[in-house]
């Protein structure tokens, strides 16, 4: 099987200015490495610096050690210390990323919030907003709210229009960061089942699950965080 | 591997660009590239240098030292400032547009709102009036301006109404880079949802490259790609928008990130 993605020696450390530069340690000597076709899951408890990996790995959070090397097209791309114009390549072709909150422009419609991606591919307008309505009526959003912008949806309607949205491409590197923390039970094992499919496709997944029952559904292993954790270097 | 991964070249590059009023630092400096399709944002707090910045940039406003390189349609670059008065006014016409803060500066008040749309295309040498009429209108819909109101001046549209039809009269040349001086600034905030929404739609359709002026982050993490954070005239802080806003490192960047209000 192929690594699309490695993570070796990753330290990152927040410097808060305001509060008098006092540091905060988040993680150090975060190593791993993703196999395609697996799911594996960050685990640890809160604060433990689940979501920064993720955030590191996407790009939105800095890193200051390490490097995170990502097969992109054929290429080793290192996200550590790539250009924000690689970045932005990398997340529209390689690296997917479905988070806890959607942030959308204001009045683009759900149906368009998901088949974003993959018009910005360059695909074909009406084939993804086809498989945007695949997606979203597999997710059991009703019918009636694809035309509506998601701003005023529940926050599980939303979560759905965000997990469509991560989905709908084949990134072959996909993060997750509780997508199915405000789903109900019907939901959840929508997602379950997507994840599954993603993994036969031979995607790469990594995520957060707080919610047990999903976690020992997808996880193929557990990377424990709490390793990674600052603490440990003065012990 | 921290080298980009495809070889396109730059629309435009900018390299020490500094502009002094006596001696007070208007911005100092500065050096950037922009790339097709690219969208960057400039923010920082008032009599930051954003929008001296922005006017060394768009050639309005002559910089004290540096150069500003733009990749004409030929592929040559060219630093704007040693091209003639005529070379420039055609640029700035044709291949340039630039939205104002007051829509009233962008257009002309008292003619039509069709001829305010007409007249950058008579400037790239459109002589038939129906060819004119038919676009100018295209574009009124576009921006979401009924057609009706064609023959209208922009004095009887309201501020929203008056910002996008500045924004029709500059994108109906299809230029390849848009400045923009907080163009979203004055509105309402429900009438900035909609510009917004038009703005980020017209840019990803035509791939346009932009550089925005904004003091609003809100509105800088929903149209851009990248950022840059200025104070008193420097840039203290640039990456991708996403980082700036989530890991911001400059102690100024964490102070204004921090001050957004939470609604």
């Amino acid at each position: 099987m192929s690594t699309p993605l490695i993570v070796s020696d990753v330290a990152k450390t927040f410097t808060m200015h305001l509060q008098g530069g006092v540091l905060l340690p988040v993680v150090r000597r975060v190593s791993f490495k993703l196999q395609a076709g697996e799911c594996a899951v960050l685990g640890g408890p809160s604060g433990a610096g689940k979501s920064s990996i993720l955030k590191m790995l996407y790009g939105n959070y800095a890193v200051d050690e390490g490097s995170m090397v990502i097969r992109h097209k054929g290429i080793a791309v290192d996200i550590a210390a790539a250009s924000p114009r690689t970045v932005l390549a990398v997340r529209r072709e390689t690296i997917g990323y479905v988070s806890q909150f959607l942030r959308v422009v204001p009045r683009v419609s759900a149906l368009d919030v998901v088949a974003e991606p993959l018009i910005s591919r360059g695909s074909d307008v009406h084939e993804a907003r086809e498989r945007a309505s695949t997606l979203l009526a597999r997710l059991n959003l009703p019918e009636r709210l694809w035309s509506l912008p998601p701003a005023t949806f529940s926050g599980g309607e939303q979560q759905r229009v965000n997990i469509a949205r991560g989905f709908i491409t084949d990134h072959p590197v996909l993060l997750l960061d509780e997508p199915t923390a405000s789903l109900d039970a019907r939901n959840r094992e929508v997602v379950i089942g997507m994840i599954a499919e993603k993994k036969r496709a031979g995607a790469a997944l990594l995520g957060i699950f707080h919610d047990a029952d999903v976690r020992d559904a997808v996880a193929d292993r557990i990377i424990d965080v709490t390793a990674f954790s600052p603490e440990r270097e003065a012990a | 591997m921290t080298a980009d991964i495809d070889d396109v070249a730059p629309l435009l590059t900018v390299q020490g660009l500094s502009k002094l009023y006596g001696a007070r630092i208007g911005c100092a400096e500065i050096s950037f590239d922009l790339w097709p399709g690219e969208v960057l944002a400039i923010v920082g707090e008032s009599g930051s240098g954003k929008t001296t910045l922005l006017n060394c940039l768009s050639t309005r406003l002559s910089p004290s030292s540096g150069t500003v390189s733009y990749r004409m349609r030929d592929g040559a670059f060219r630093n704007v400032y040693d091209l003639s008065e005529a070379e420039r006014r055609l640029l700035m016409r044709t291949d340039w547009g630039f939205v104002h803060q007051n829509p009233a500066d962008g257009l002309r008040m008292t003619v039509s709102a069709g001829a305010n749309v007409g007249e950058r295309l008579m400037a790239v040498g459109e002589r038939h009036y129906g060819d004119i009429r038919g676009k100018a209108t295209d574009w009124l819909g576009r921006v979401e301006i009924a057609a009706d109101r064609i023959d209208d001046q922009p004095r009887a549209f309201s501020g929203g109404m008056r910002q996008r039809l500045q924004i029709a009269r500059n994108l109906v040349t299809h230029p390849r880079l848009v400045f923009m001086d907080e163009p979203t600034g004055g509105l309402d905030v429900s009438v900035q949802a909609r510009l917004l929404d038009l703005l980020c739609g017209l840019v990803d359709e035509l791939g346009l490259s932009a550089i925005v002026v904004t003091h609003d982050l809100a509105v800088a993490r929903l149209i851009s790609h990248r950022m840059m954070v200025m104070k008193d005239g420097h840039v203290i802080e640039h990456g991708l928008t996403d980082r700036v806003l989530d890991d911001p490192r400059a102690p100024y960047t964490q102070l204004l990130v921090s001050s957004i209000l939470q609604v």
